[in-house]
């Protein structure tokens, strides 16, 4: 069986994180689907509503603790310790935007736009958006509709959709 | 290394059939090539094809956003000029080598 038997066409992806890569891996996904000519459909449930609250969504950050995956800049690896001090997250946080921004990866408003702009959808969950007391107004305007999980599943449906979750 | 005939000149593609050498390329060849995307190109799509020429041949990471930031066309516009793949397929129109941009 060849990958050109049954082509990708539709990409569901699920974004449950708050952080910048959590954020950031749905946001390149579903962005690169588009631009390959798929259907994408993201939804942000959980913390994942970070990046789609207008308070919230040019404040994301990157965990400094508990993260073991994290060096300096020089490649050591990056003390938990230091990063509980103040300030370490938020420096962190803003060396990572700061290479992305050099990689003509763009700022999470501007990453949305670009979703829509070639016809991706973006929704939020409604259990996920009760929980934390956010209404429609409270999210950014590239969002649809706050939708149920079996809304989600209904347009999940079709030949060639994968869901993906983050 | 495959040759395809376009506007009556063998072209040296690759299997996806992009652009060898882009100094082989004419607005002939585009147009060409355009049909199989049912695109008919217009000074629009000649715009952002050369801007695309422009800024590979100087060096530069293609992406969408910076055919959106060019001035020539916005992202939407981009999308409904080359339906179906904007990056890609203009590229390949543009005579230039596939965009290895995730972006």
């Amino acid at each position: 069986m060849q990958n050109g038997d049954y082509p990708l066409k539709k990409v569901c992806i699920i974004c449950a994180k708050g952080t910048i890569e959590d954020v950031y891996a749905a946001l390149i996904m579903a962005n690169g689907a588009v631009m390959e000519g798929l259907e994408a459909k993201l939804f942000f449930t959980f913390f994942g509503l970070d990046a789609i609250t207008k308070s919230q969504m040019d404040k994301l950050r990157t965990s400094t603790v508990g993260n073991p995956a994290l060096r300096m800049p020089g490649g050591l690896p990056f003390p938990t310790i230091l990063g509980l001090l103040p300030g370490v997250e938020a420096g962190v946080s803003t060396m990572m935007k700061s290479q992305m921004d050099k990689l003509d990866i763009p700022p999470v408003k501007e990453f949305l736009e670009m979703i829509v702009a070639g016809g991706g959808e973006i929704f939020a969950c409604k259990l996920a958006a009760d929980m934390f007391k956010l209404k429609k107004e409270d999210l950014t305007e590239e969002v649809i509709d706050i939708i149920t999980v079996g809304r989600f599943y209904e347009m999940a449906g079709g030949q060639g959709t994968q869901i993906i979750f983050v | 290394m495959a040759e395809k005939l376009l506007a009556g000149v063998a072209v040296k593609v690759n299997a996806e059939g992009y652009f060898e050498d882009p100094m082989q390329w004419t607005k002939e060849m585009a147009i060409e090539m355009a049909a199989d995307y049912n695109i008919s190109l217009t000074d629009k799509h000649f715009s952002v094809l050369e801007f695309l020429r422009n800024k590979q041949l100087a060096g530069e990471q293609l992406t969408i956003r910076r055919v959106g930031n060019s001035g020539i066309t916005d992202i939407k516009e981009f999308y409904q000029l080359f339906p179906g793949g904007p990056l890609k397929i203009s590229s390949k129109l543009a005579g230039i080598p596939k965009p290895s941009s995730c972006v």
